[in-house]
């Protein structure tokens, strides 16, 4: 139950600390640390929130004196805390929700984007560097540099604890957004559904703050829809297409609910790429898919983005109309020749159309750069089904293919000048 | 709270032209609490110590495409006020090169 409360009102917690964002976290550990000790002995008191943001105080106040390092101004904000901490702990005080200034905070784009997606994990989630270092694969000494850097920056550089000035808005706001969706997808790409569940949480979060802005609203609409099918994405640990997955598994009360924070983005106006891409999500969950619909709408979030992947996926979806000779051709003009879903789109494409030998070496690139487990699996399957030997060391299945394209080359036709 | 607005330009601007009367303007607003404007890079000479000696080296001591050109030394209540003027002076000077925006350590 406990573990409920920390997850639930940790960044709740930590935010009323705001002033220096180390001495926040401090407090919220402590105050947590002093639940776990006393509410299993002592029951939970009535106002868990109340109780343990006045005891993150009162041990604020304590280290501050204790540790006297910046001695004038610690000495104010200890005085400026104790007077807070006067009201009675029993008394049911309501406290100022402040996370909506913390995110923005971690947001904060003179932050690195990394350094932002750490801090908004470990601020506002609760998670320890320690997990937060596993989820992106990163030594946890890299991750605590990050972290413990990004912490000083704001101390220094004085980033402020405040939601922005309605010019800079719509800006941050976007930088929020793009940090949450960013956490769904390093979980949505791994199958992992605690990173999902973190981002939908902190999805949550804001629209709960931000209830008449659209786009958290259509970001929260569009990773329900997503992760609504994440019981039926994987089978024994392999990937499973959408058109194969069991559709009993999909979860209706998130769908429903995605589609109605949809509706309602689209009631207040919203016409962003969250929207759009909720829309997208939406269609995909329908049966049989409605491929036209979902043309046009990846043809308007490309005129939003501008960005080649989405023109990418417009491209799969015309591949369902017309068949993928057209298809092909429209994704060879894109810039994305780092990107594992181009080959493994291209791959797809080749295959379908019977160009077994272009099919395999496109897997062969898809595989050298996915960096998810269940992926490499899935496109190994894909590549025995062409008839090549899987290998564990992809190089060698390039050389494999490599030499296995110049045969079949060899024995065709006479290259022309 | 003071930062240090750190403009650096292009070796090929040439540091002694006249400032533009907006930059004049702008570097009068009550936020400005001081500036200098640098000579060129080759006039600079840099004191190291590599060993017991002194070292002089003819030139700047960070060999870059951009070379500090001046410092503007500002009041802001937090980093977004110093962004939003630092955008300003950018958006002057922005033939020139570019700003880095530094909080300045006060100490005692």
């Amino acid at each position: 139950m406990l573990e409920d409360v920390f997850r639930q009102e940790w960044g709740r917690v930590l935010a009323t600390f705001l002033g220096d964002i180390e001495l926040a976290e401090d407090a919220a550990q402590d105050a947590f640390a002093a639940a776990a000790e006393r509410w299993p002995r002592d029951g939970q008191p009535p106002n868990p929130i109340g109780w343990l943001i006045t005891t993150g105080r009162n041990r604020a106040i304590d280290r501050i004196r204790r540790e006297r390092a910046f001695a004038d101004k610690a000495e104010h904000l200890a005085r400026q805390l104790a007077e807070q901490a006067e009201e009675s702990m029993d008394e049911i005080t309501v406290f100022p929700d402040e996370r909506l200034e913390l995110i923005f905070t971690c947001c904060h784009p003179a932050l690195s984007l990394d350094a932002q997606v750490a801090l908004t994990l470990r601020t506002l989630g609760g998670l320890s560097t320690e997990e937060i270092a596993r989820a992106f694969l990163v030594p946890f000494e890299t991750m605590s540099k990050r972290l413990t850097r990004a912490k000083h920056k704001i101390r220094d550089a004085v980033i402020p604890f405040a939601v922005p000035s309605d010019e800079l808005l719509p800006d941050r706001l976007d930088a929020v957004l793009a940090v949450v969706y960013l956490i769904f997808n390093q979980g949505w790409g791994e199958g992992r559904g605690d990173l999902a569940a973190e981002a939908i949480r902190l999805g949550r979060a804001l629209v709960e703050l931000m209830p008449d802005e659209p786009d958290p609203l259509a970001l929260l609409a569009l990773m329900l829809l997503n992760d609504s099918r994440r019981a039926a994405r994987f089978r024994n640990d392999e990937l499973v297409l959408l058109d194969e997955q069991d559709r009993s598994l999909w979860d209706r009360a998130q769908i429903d609910e995605g589609r109605e924070l949809l509706r309602r983005a689209i009631a207040l106006r919203g016409t962003g790429p969250y929207v759009v891409q909720a829309a997208i999500a939406d269609l995909h969950l329908e049966e049989p898919r409605d491929w036209r619909e979902i043309a046009t709408l990846y043809g308007v979030l490309a005129q939003l983005t501008q960005s080649p992947v989405v023109e990418m996926n417009r491209a799969i979806a015309l591949a369902e109309i017309n068949g993928p000779e057209d298809a092909l051709e429209l994704i060879d003009q894109l810039p994305l020749d780092d990107y594992c879903y181009f080959h493994s789109t291209r791959a797809d494409f080749l295959r379908r159309l019977g160009r077994n030998t272009e099919a395999r070496i496109a897997y062969g690139r898809a595989l050298a750069l996915t960096q998810s487990e269940p992926e490499r699996r899935f496109l190994e399957g894909r590549m025995l089904e062409l008839g090549t030997p899987v290998n564990a060391n992809w190089q060698e299945l390039w050389t494999y293919t490599l030499n296995d394209l110049e045969q079949e080359l060899e024995g065709g036709e006479e290259p022309t000048r | 709270m003071k930062y240090a607005l750190l403009a650096y330009s292009r070796p090929e601007v040439d540091q002694r032209g006249e400032i533009l009367p907006e930059i004049t303007e702008a570097l009068s607003r009550p936020e400005v609490k001081s500036w200098v404007r640098l000579q060129n890079a080759e006039s600079a000479t840099t004191v190291s110590s590599p060993g017991d000696g002194t070292l002089l080296t003819d030139g700047p001591f960070v060999d870059s495409k951009e070379y500090l050109g001046g410092l503007i030394v500002i009041e802001a209540a937090d980093l977004d006020e110093a962004l939003a003027i630092a955008a300003d002076f950018q958006s002057l000077m922005r033939a020139f090169g570019v700003i880095e925006v530094r909080p300045i350590l006060e100490t005692g």
